[in-house]
């Protein structure tokens, strides 16, 4: 997997994942990492475009809310992060998981926090996944009428 | 001639304070918060967020609450804190065919390849009220089975592979965004989709239920509906590629229209499109045809003067925060504007009088 496929991965992740499951687990590394802003947390809004018809031209959907922040650690690294709603503390953490991901830390990291969002959310899916398949309807032929 | 008057703080602060307390309601009954909102009326923040034309449920629960349960004064809520957000950027078009499903039906095809999945629906319930609901009790977990792996196909793609179906080529040109510049006459099909998904359900639905009482010929099977979570994704500049921002659940529903064929076009079926934040599922299905229906010109219908096929019509009034905006404006002090028409109206009476008594003289 290249790195970048790789980042784009954990990037999703972490704005994907609900913004207390990932405080639960950042708390939990006890990592607390000197940064910087590069620009500090801000709340925005992002156009979400569908396409006509499913497979036609692009057009605006509606919007939705998008928290973004960067930073830089002591040794250099820059991390990015862009989560999902209006929540700072949840893209900072990014941000600095973001960072983190990019040296050393990367498999306690990975270990600690992305695995278990992956996890969780692995379980989110399956949990609607397994309760759809269940109302999935089983036709059967009554009476074939004489002909 | 403009005369400025002043007053009536006081009244506007109690009556303020009045408000904060009515919603409140009964302080021996729980306060009801955010999150009981967000998770317990989830149909509601759907449709603040489609018509506010924001994804943000946390923030639609709370519009909900703050407007004590008025849908469009919440509506105006959200679309009023969504002018205050910076816009980062535009997301890549959602890929509904990658949609994990919650429900997908579709009224054409019985045997459709992922099968009929009826998601957590009204339908088939016996519209019946249910008292238990009113007693504190546990709810039972659903039933649960094995899903199926991998996306769920869209419907439509089997009649577009034996050409049934008017094609939808697709396109990167970027839409025009009626949040950014005033709507121009006449839209595109990307803007008109973009003031249907926003306009007023009840709106998009009367005019739908006009269609298939034949207020223009628009014969609509659904081909498919579904709903369900689609990740969002966008270019980020400095970082160079494309992430994943979220996810967000849409209603998406395609239609399946008669066209009998025109100069340039074999006979074959014609498409309408719905697509909408969150649950919302009539919104959707509506949306579809009223699609279809302003598309009478691009596909060479003839127009028959219904109102849903009238673009100036259904667009410019499909706004409820625009519609309620100048209604309810009319409630507001109109005092000099009304002493003028007193005025005008006393003079005309004298006029008449006047008239009478020299017609009666003569």
């Amino acid at each position: 997997m290249s790195t970048e496929t790789e980042r784009k991965g954990w990037m999703g992740l972490l704005a994907r994942a609900p913004a207390e499951d990932l405080h639960r687990l950042w708390s939990d590394t006890g990592l607390t990492p000197d940064h910087a802003y590069l620009r500090a947390p801000e709340v925005g809004g992002v156009m979400v475009r569908g396409r006509a018809g499913a497979t036609g031209a692009a057009f605006n959907l509606g919007e939705m809310t998008v928290t973004r922040c960067a930073l830089q650690l002591g040794d250099g690294r820059v991390g990015h992060g862009y989560v999902q709603g209006r929540d700072k503390r949840h893209a900072t953490q990014a941000a600095l998981i973001d960072a983190l991901m990019q040296g050393a830390e990367a498999e306690r990291v990975r270990t600690m926090i992305l695995n278990p969002l992956t996890e969780a959310e692995t379980a989110r899916h399956t949990a609607r996944a397994t309760r759809a398949a269940a109302t999935k309807v089983d036709f059967f032929t009554l009476v074939r009428g004489e002909d | 001639m403009y005369v400025a008057v002043k007053g009536g703080e006081r009244a506007i602060d109690n009556a303020h304070a009045w408000l904060a307390e009515e919603r409140r309601g009964d302080t021996g009954v729980a306060n009801l918060s955010v999150a009981q909102i967000r998770e317990q009326l989830s149909l509601a923040v759907n449709r603040v967020m489609a018509e506010g034309s924001l994804y943000d449920p946390d923030l639609a629960a709370l519009a909900i609450k703050q407007a004590r349960g008025d849908l469009i004064e919440a509506i105006f809520l959200i679309r009023a804190y969504r002018t205050t957000l910076p816009r980062f950027g535009a997301s890549h078009p959602v890929n509904t065919a990658a949609m994990r499903c919650d429900r997908r039906i579709s009224a054409t095809f019985k045997d459709a390849p992922g099968g009929q999945v009826l998601g957590p629906t009204f339908d088939y319930t016996h519209r019946l009220l249910d008292f238990k609901l009113a007693a504190e009790g546990e709810t039972p977990q659903a039933p649960t089975a094995t899903p199926a792996p991998g996306p769920t196909p869209h419907i439509m793609g089997y009649l577009d592979r034996e050409g049934l179906i008017q094609q939808e080529p697709g396109s990167d040109e970027t839409p025009p965004d009626l949040t950014r510049e005033p709507m121009q006459l006449p839209a595109d099909r990307a803007l008109r989709l973009q003031a249907l998904t926003r306009g007023d359900e009840g709106f998009i639905l009367s005019l739908a239920y006009s269609t298939q009482r034949g207020y223009a010929r628009n014969h609509a099977f659904v081909g498919e509906l579904r709903i369900g979570a689609v990740a969002v994704e966008m270019d980020i500049p400095e970082l160079g590629f494309a992430i994943e921002l979220g996810e967000i659940t849409l209603t998406e529903c395609e239609t399946v229209n008669q066209f009998t064929g025109s100069k340039t076009e074999p006979p074959q079926f014609t498409r309408g499109y719905g697509l909408v934040f969150g649950q919302t599922e009539r919104k959707a299905i509506a949306m579809a045809l009223v699609d279809r229906a302003l598309r009478w010109r691009e596909l060479g219908e003839e127009d028959q003067g219904a109102p849903a096929q009238d673009e100036e019509f259904v667009l410019m009034h499909a706004d409820n925060i625009q519609a309620t905006g100048f209604l309810e404006h009319i409630k507001l002090p109109h005092y000099v504007d009304f002493q003028s028409e007193l005025e005008l109206v006393r003079k005309l009476r004298r006029e008449a009088e006047g008239a009478a008594h020299r017609e009666a003289a003569e």
